[in-house]
């Protein structure tokens, strides 16, 4: 504070609030988020008017449509369910019996942020068996990689809102096994982490171009881009489809979520948080 | 020995993980790095890290960093002033749930139609470019153009800064409005707030922030390969042309050695990042 009392010269008096506004005023708010705004709506409008509405009736019909789509939606769901089955009670354990291991846990799992996709698609090409090579199942078992971060980060908020240790033991005292346990009595505590990490890991797989290029599989995002040469108005029309149509999906998910966390004494969903409020800022 | 026992039974709940782990990160990365060091014959050699720190390669380096650089910082501020406004935003919890999921949405958005997204926007005959002659200022005339670094970091900046406001929010969460108004009672001013309050406490997730918006940039592949064909040499791009095949056969441990070059870039800058905030804990004592 004695730099505060210093910066105010002698004499006269301390000008509180100066020049311009940035509190108590919405001005400064509402000019970042209209400036944000214009910058992400413009292409996209942009784009809409190059595309044309007619493109989007055409796109269905596409050759390659279909099968790339069926794709990316089979690797969503096999990346989901590898996902949560092995981050789920890996996490769970930790915090319960290992919780020496979780700095070591959040270590490992922060590394798929930092190591390009294209430098550990090389590592993979170069070591993959072939029958593992030949199937899409390679892609999805990278995919799980690639979204560990999100999904531990989801699920280690989502425990440690909870406490973990007495629920648990609550349950085992009434003769509840392992498997019990996590099914019956920590799944329902962790929905709305589980929600957003799904969310993360379906937002993730459907948009990844990288991995799925290299390894030569047409996901959508690859048939979109080798669409792309041949029509190129479809390709746009495509693509703004498939922003609107996930965007929407996000927003029914977080609003669910919500609702239900609300319920339970929960707070507003968000992607990347789900503590409660007691819980934060500690 | 029964204790012995007892530990690896315990640690059996982690073995999963750990096996999932080393097949699908440890061992590829290994296969880069010792790739890096080998020729087509399985011997050692130099050749190839040699070839990737000379000439194409290294401008290739060179222009990743200044390209990521640029992409995470100019971003990192934007987006922080953003999430600030969202965060603040009072009764605003449709627009945060409408604004957070669309960040979502377009921080994983990249690739062709992200290209097409700028071509028809602020390409030669984009809409923004035709308004812009029309009112007597032709970029094109003037020496900008799309496909160029500055084209570049124009673009990334959309899809970087959704990914800023969605890792920054958590952090401004740490903010309570009370420290703010126990500050404002003591008499301080804005410039004081950020200076003794709220820089503190952001400063070590803003830094952490910047860090990973500089490890999605260094990575990000498909949207430059669009828009610029090649005309950029980054060096994600060389590495994916190793893998289509578009470089003289016997050569292609050049680019697991670049690999290993990007993972050490990524590791320089996290020691940068660790120094930092130790620099930045002593600063704000």
């Amino acid at each position: 504070m004695a730099a505060i009392a210093q910066e105010a010269p002698e004499g006269i008096a301390p000008p509180r609030r100066q020049g311009i506004v940035f509190r108590g005023s919405t001005v400064w708010r509402w000019v970042v988020l209209l400036v944000a705004t214009v910058y992400f709506l413009l292409p996209l409008w942009a784009a809409l008017r190059f595309a044309g509405i007619g493109a989007f009736g055409s796109v269905v019909s596409e050759s390659g449509f279909t099968s790339s789509l069926a794709l990316s939606v089979r690797l969503a769901v096999i990346t989901t369910l590898i996902t949560i089955v092995l981050m789920l009670p890996t996490t769970v354990y930790v915090h319960l019996r290992l919780p020496k291991l979780r700095r070591l846990l959040e270590g490992i799992t922060i590394l798929p942020v930092v190591i390009p996709p294209v430098v550990l698609i090389v590592g993979v090409l170069a070591i993959a068996p072939g029958f593992i090579k030949a199937t899409s199942l390679l892609l999805a078992l990278e995919y799980v990689i690639l979204a560990m971060p999100f999904a531990y980060r989801a699920i280690d908020a989502g425990l440690r809102a909870l406490d973990l240790k007495t629920i648990v033991e609550a349950s085992s005292s009434l003769g509840a096994g392992w498997v019990s346990t996590l099914w019956r009595v920590v799944l329902p505590n962790l929905r709305t982490a589980l929600l957003s990490a799904v969310v993360l890991t379906v937002a993730l797989v459907l948009g990844e171009f990288t991995m799925a290029s290299l390894a030569l599989f047409e996901t959508f995002p690859v048939w979109i881009y080798v669409n792309s040469q041949t029509s190129g108005q479809v390709s746009v029309a495509a693509s703004l489809l498939a922003l609107f149509v996930t965007w929407l999906f996000l927003l029914a998910i977080t609003m669910v979520g919500t609702r239900q966390s609300r319920k339970t004494g929960g707070r507003e969903v968000t992607l990347f948080t789900v503590a409660r409020q007691e819980t934060r800022g500690d | 020995m029964p204790k012995l026992l007892r530990g690896l039974r315990r640690a059996a709940g982690v073995v999963p993980f750990g096996v999932y782990v080393t097949l699908g990160l440890f061992a590829p990365m290994a296969a880069v790095a010792i790739g890096a060091f080998e020729d087509n014959n399985g011997n050692f050699t130099f050749s190839n890290v040699k070839a990737a720190t000379h000439g194409i390669y290294l401008h290739g380096f060179w222009q990743s960093i200044v390209l990521s650089v640029l992409t995470s910082v100019i971003p990192g501020i934007l987006g922080l002033m953003i999430a600030y406004a969202l965060y603040t935003a009072k009764r605003g919890r449709v627009l945060r749930q409408v604004a957070i999921t669309a960040a979502g949405v377009f921080a994983n958005f990249g690739g062709v139609p992200l290209a097409f997204l700028f071509i028809a926007t602020i390409g030669s005959s984009g809409l923004v470019s035709q308004w812009l002659t029309t009112l007597g200022f032709d970029p094109y005339a003037h020496g900008f153009t799309l496909y160029s670094l500055t084209g570049v970091v124009i673009v990334y900046l959309y899809f970087q800064i959704p990914l800023m406001v969605l890792v920054i929010l958590p952090a401004l969460e740490g903010l309570r409005p009370a420290w703010r108004e126990a500050a404002e009672n003591l008499g301080a001013r804005t410039w004081d707030y950020w200076r003794h309050v709220g820089g503190p406490v952001l400063l070590p997730s803003f830094l952490g922030c910047v860090l990973l918006l500089f490890g999605s940039a260094l990575s990000a592949y498909a949207t430059t390969e669009a828009l610029t064909n090649g005309t950029i040499p980054l060096t994600a791009i060389q590495i994916g042309s190793f893998l289509n095949g578009n470089v003289i056969a016997g050569q292609e441990n050049i680019g697991k050695a670049l690999g290993l070059g990007m993972v050490v870039i990524i590791a320089v800058a996290m020691l940068i990042y660790v120094v930092l905030q130790r620099r930045a804990a002593k600063w704000l004592r």
